[in-house]
């Protein structure tokens, strides 16, 4: 038994609008062909950790493609980009779904593309994924990690950019969906977490939420004090088992 | 959680980063998860000058305890200072 190597790279693709977008890629060097798995990153920008999640969808074995969201915004760095667009109300949530339809598109033209692909994001990110699993066309599976404001309470939250809550487009959801929560969050609280549950299964969507104990928002970041070792291996294990089942089957080192 | 919320305050000054000082006219304030500092939510204060395009920034990221404590230490500089300078304290 060995691991399976991976190749990384920034790489142009067709983003909204048919702009010229980049983003992050990381795929396992295999002959298998393999699903592929947009990330989408959380408000403050297409960071470290970003990255990161995207070479650990690779290494278990899926193409992973993290778009930068604001790189509009450029040149610059990552988190000027980041400040940029947080000054300007943030980016729609038309401009976002167009560059993760972008992304599919990208992992789809692939040679090592099995032809099936998701859409996982943390925080924002996860109100994004909710989003695109009711708006987007040929979505094979969703994980929406802590999306918060999926339900909106505070009538502020409803803009221009951002102008229908997510969870009154359910409907549309065409994919598996997994969700993957912290008990102690406030942004979903576990209330908003279970509302949605109801919906989901009032509509008899395709659904599986895990809620874990003693964590909070963000769980999955070790370079944060919510990092929660315990929960987050199982979480990971959780979305790695999904992603197998909903766009797998991920490469194994032989 | 990520937040959308930005405090914009315009203001007259300077800031310096590394060799040059710039003129500055606007700080962006907002608690959120910060990009540098391994804290799950932090103060973050962009300074810049929107006149000039605002693109530029000189930025800080302080956690929510020790962002208290530097208003409270600005309160105090400005007490003391503009008594001073007003002559209200003999020695």
């Amino acid at each position: 038994m060995s691991y399976l190597g991976m190749v990384t790279e920034v790489v142009p693709f067709a983003a909204h609008g048919g702009e010229a977008g980049q983003a992050y890629y990381a795929r396992p060097t295999t002959q298998q062909t393999v699903g592929g798995v947009v990330l989408i990153h959380h408000m403050p920008g297409w960071d470290d950790w970003i990255q990161e999640a995207t070479r650990k969808l690779a290494h278990f074995g899926f193409a992973c493609i993290a778009p930068d969201l604001y790189f509009r915004e450029r040149p610059g760095s990552p988190d000027d980009c980041a400040a940029r667009a947080r000054a300007k109300g943030g980016v729609s949530d038309d401009q976002v779904m167009g560059d993760v339809a972008g992304a599919m598109a990208f992992l789809r033209a692939q040679s090592n593309s099995n032809g099936k692909v998701g859409v996982m994001g943390f925080c924002s990110g996860g109100r994004h994924t909710y989003l695109a699993a009711c708006r987007l066309k040929r979505i094979d599976a969703a994980v929406d990690c802590w999306g918060g404001r999926v339900i909106v309470e505070d009538p502020a939250d409803i803009t221009p950019a951002r102008p229908v809550a997510p969870i009154e487009l359910s409907a549309g959801i065409s994919c598996p969906l997994l969700g993957i929560f912290g008990n102690d969050d406030a942004n979903p609280s576990p209330k908003q977490v279970n509302d949605t549950e109801a919906v989901l299964k009032k509509l008899g969507k395709t659904y599986e939420f895990h809620r874990y104990d003693g964590a909070g928002h963000g769980f999955f970041a070790a370079d944060r004090p919510a990092y929660r070792p315990e929960q987050a291996t199982d979480g990971w294990r959780k979305v790695i088992d999904f992603l197998d089942r909903t766009i797998g089957p991920r490469a194994r080192f032989a | 959680m990520c937040s959308y919320i930005v405090e914009k305050v315009a203001l007259y000054g300077s800031a310096k980063a590394q060799t040059d000082w710039r003129s500055i006219d606007t700080a962006h304030v907002y608690f959120d998860h910060p990009f540098h500092t391994p804290l799950d939510h932090a103060l973050s204060i962009d300074f810049i000058n929107e006149a000039a395009g605002g693109r530029e920034r000189i930025a800080v990221e302080l956690s929510a305890e020790t962002a208290r404590e530097l208003v409270k230490a600005i309160s105090a500089a400005l007490d003391r200072g503009e008594m001073e300078h007003a002559g209200l304290n003999q020695y």
